[in-house]
């Protein structure tokens, strides 16, 4: 059902001509499909419009990067400005005087009791505080006794549950316990509720100003949709968030909802719940977030891998040669290097939808990483004045360096061959120039059908 | 049909065909009428039964005053007009700022378009009924109403299909229905209001707490099982579900029950470990009969996105999801997915679920969703 951002934007810019700079058409073009798969992603509409408008400004006459296509770049300016708007990660706030009261709240079934218990846990281990857990869930049955299991299985004290009592006397209750017991911070789980009860919202804030907390965290579920924008601002009005939980991240839902509330409360997100053991908190990280919005897996670092391993330097070294009509073995080994590279990211590249491009380049090439190998070992077999001019070899040498590159006769033939076939291309390449080079990527350097590597 | 006719069918149940509406339960209440199949008709006035719950050993008791939270209005038709209006009011002005009296154009259409998508319809679900719309009534002079009054006959024609309510195979002793779902969706709290629905009718309800996973789920179960007077049959944390499904099944059958609802512990449905665990007990239970589960009923958070679109399509490929239940619909979330999925997978919509009390559960009705969810009386 969702395509990724980048496929998306793979075929706007492909019936684009590829052009320098993004003109404000192309990117206009490229936002409907962001528009689309940010609201596919949950994130809520207001927020989408502002995020647009925020990414259109800086796209426009942004200069694309030779070696990336203009969906890429779109694609990064996208994932950059998301990681910006979702903010840094924060630690909880326990800047007061102890017990620090932490307040819980959210909706039914977000996550709170669970996300308190992991709180609890990790104050525990990682900052080696006395964590006291209180449950104000006076109405889902069971809900105490949750968090007293929960409690004991993380190893921090629990409140004693006293039946009949209510919220804000549980809260009172819970401190002065903290205080008398020397506990650091008392975490306070309340009963799930809507935004919209006024009831319990009042209670709720009652319980805020009995405590004073030195943090209001609002957990939100992953899977939220468009409602994410409405429970954000009507929690943060009423009881004043100071940072936000989302839970259930390691299912499959995209997120958004991660956005909307950013956007809206201007609170950090502080967590992520990703499982359902104790230790499965994990400290937030804009750019997985951002990444898992756009459903794009880790494509941007994967884009900049691919840069990277693909050297500018040495595409313009192997121009340059080609320009003045020079392609000897010594280069085709380096081109060999090169493509040993990209093919460690095969793998990886599969496995995301969205660059279908890429990865069609890549198999067009066929790479196969031993016989690459192998025919490296073929040239590091040949001497120095074979490599630069292979017209030298015959025969006796062919036998001595297949011999060396433990390959037989017929082997060598054959990667003579290829280098052949690939000065060839290599002649045609130079007459289209250095920038023709770049622009047609992998498949330009190779004759279409022949001159495939591989045994 | 109009909402007239709907609110008077509502109304008349209440009032009318009850005994005077002065009986809580009647415990040898007939099955009501299909089209009313799952919401009890209850007068306005009565308080869930709060049944005494005596001591399970080893288990502090939540306090028996306040089962459900203070803010619950006690009158049922105040509750569920309550609840639709919350969560269309929004939609509701939006749509009446956008047209008092305009021509329906391009930028109209976009707009209303938006609207929906803030109901988490979804985009291609949003643009498709947009542009339904747009065919009959492109260029033309609307008023709001009409607007709205178009759409939601648009949206109630996709949804009337799947409006069918669960009803038990009196034939089978007893009728299994699995309830599943991610985590925090509202299964136990369903099972609850079903059986609580099902004991009105005089039906043999047993619950199974199959919720083996998660802290305190069964004594969750337990209570909800004394507050209906449904026997829960359970073990400890930790214990295999599948056994305990077929346990309780083996047990709900001696007894000659007439239904079995099974908690399962929440899951997502990308854990495949779990979602094996799932597919297990559907495959231990077959063990003894071999036609159960009969229903397996995927619990729908309203507040969900669209991630409910894989949560279906998961669920229903492991475990032959038969029917969906739409919780958390007092929110103001607006359950507008629903609609996506009634398009494509058109699977049943049993009930949806307004609140946290014992009759916090309606029968799906697809011009009064349509009808509410564009905040039409």
């Amino acid at each position: 059902m969702f395509e990724s951002l980048s496929s998306r934007l793979g075929e706007v810019f492909e019936r684009l001509k590829k052009r320098g700079a993004l003109t404000e058409a192309d990117v206009s073009e490229a936002m409907r499909e962001v528009r689309v798969a940010l609201l596919e992603a949950d994130v809520a509409l207001p927020v989408v419009k502002d995020f647009i408008a925020k990414v259109k400004e800086r796209a426009i006459g942004q200069e694309v990067v030779r070696s990336i296509t203009p969906g890429q770049m779109v694609v990064k300016i996208v994932h950059d400005c998301l990681v910006e708007t979702l903010g840094a990660a924060e630690d909880v706030n326990l800047a007061a005087a102890p017990p620090v009261p932490v307040l819980m709240v959210g909706l039914q079934g977000s996550g709170k009791t669970t996300t308190s218990a992991k709180i609890a846990l990790r104050l525990k281990t990682r900052d080696r505080k006395k964590v006291l857990l209180a449950s104000l869930d006076v109405y889902r049955p069971a809900a105490q006794q949750q968090l007293e299991i929960l409690a004991r299985q993380a190893d921090v004290g629990s409140l004693p549950v006293i039946l009949g009592e209510k919220p804000v006397a549980i809260a009172r209750r819970a401190m002065e316990t903290g205080r008398r017991e020397g506990y650091d911070v008392v975490i306070l789980d309340t009963a799930g509720r809507l935004h919209i009860d006024e009831v319990l919202m009042a209670e709720v804030a009652d319980v805020r100003d009995a405590v004073r907390p030195a943090e209001t965290l609002l957990v939100v579920d992953a899977m939220t949709g468009q409602d994410a924008v409405t429970l954000a601002r009507e929690f943060n009005e009423k009881v004043g968030v100071t940072g936000m939980v989302l839970t259930r991240v390691d299912g499959d839902a995209r997120g958004g909802a991660a956005l909307s509330m950013r956007a809206v409360t201007g609170r950090p997100i502080k967590f992520l719940g990703a499982g359902e053991k104790l230790d499965a908190l994990e400290v937030f990280h804009p750019d997985r977030v951002a990444g898992r919005i756009l459903g794009m897996g880790d494509v941007v670092s994967l884009v900049e891998k691919a840069m990277d391993s693909f050297e500018q330097d040495e595409a313009e070294k192997l121009a340059a040669k080609m320009a003045k009509g020079k392609f000897d073995l010594d280069d085709l080994a380096a081109q060999f290097r090169q493509i040993k590279k990209m093919g460690d990211l095969k793998g990886v590249i599969g496995m995301l939808p969205g660059i279908g491009k890429i990865k069609k380049q890549i198999d067009e090439a066929n790479i196969d990483a031993k016989a690459i190998n192998r025919q490296e070992a073929i040239i590091l077999s040949m001497t120095k004045a074979e490599r630069k001019s292979p017209d030298l070899i015959k025969a006796s040498r062919k036998r001595r360096i297949a011999a060396g590159a433990g390959v037989s006769v017929q082997d060598v033939n054959k990667l003579l061959k290829q280098y052949q076939q690939m000065a060839d291309v290599m002649k045609k390449v130079s007459k289209m120039g250095k920038k023709g080079l770049m622009r047609h990527g992998l498949p330009g350097l190779f004759p279409p059908g022949g001159g495939r590597f591989g045994g | 049909m109009s909402e007239q006719t709907a609110k008077k069918g509502w109304l008349g149940r209440l009032f009318g065909g009850n005994g005077g509406g002065d009986i809580p339960t009647p415990p040898t209440e007939i099955p009501p009428p299909p089209d009313n199949p799952v919401a009890p008709p209850l007068p306005p006035d009565v308080v869930p039964p709060t049944q005494p719950t005596p001591d399970i050993p080893g288990v502090p008791q939540p306090h028996p005053e306040i089962p459900v939270p203070p803010s619950q209005p006690s009158s049922w038709f105040k509750r569920i007009s309550q609840g639709l209006s919350r969560s269309s009011s929004r939609l509701t002005q939006g749509i009446t700022d956008l047209f008092t009296k305009r021509k329906l154009d391009d930028e109209a259409l976009e707009e209303l378009e938006e609207l929906l998508i803030t109901a988490d319809l979804g985009v291609a679900t949003a643009s498709r009924v947009t542009a339904h719309l747009a065919k009959s009534r492109f260029a033309q002079e609307v008023t709001p109403e009409e607007v709205r009054g178009a759409l939601a006959d648009e949206i109630a024609e996709v949804l009337a299909p799947v409006a069918r309510p669960l009803i038990p195979d009196p034939e089978r002793k007893p009728h299994v229905v699995l309830v599943v779902g991610v985590n925090g969706s509202g299964k136990t709290t369903t099972i609850g209001k079903l059986a609580k629905y099902f004991r009105d009718q005089g039906l043999a309800v047993t619950l199974a707490a199959g919720d083996t996973f998660r802290a305190a789920a069964v004594e969750q179960l337990k209570v909800w099982g004394e507050r209906t007077g449904c026997p829960v049959i359970a073990r400890g944390q930790g214990a295999d579900a599948a056994g305990l499904a077929f346990d309780a099944l083996r047990e709900a059958q001696r007894r000659q029950d007439d239904l079995l609802l099974i908690d399962t512990a929440g899951r997502l449905q990308n854990k495949s470990d779990l979602m094996a665990e799932l597919q297990k007990i559907v495959r231990v239970l077959r063990k003894h009969d071999a036609s159960a589960p009969h229903d397996v009923l995927l619990v729908l958070d309203a507040t969900v996105g669209q991630n409910a679109h894989s949560q279906v399509e998961i669920f229903r490929e492991m475990t032959e999801v038969s029917g969906l239940v739409l919780t958390k619909l007092d929110g103001t979330a607006r359950g507008g997915v629903l609609v996506a999925l009634a398009e494509k997978f058109k699977l049943p919509v049993h009930a949806i679920g307004v609140g946290e009390g014992a009759d916090d559960l309606r029968p799906f009705e697809a011009m009064a969703f349509a009808r509410g969810l564009l905040g039409l009386e």
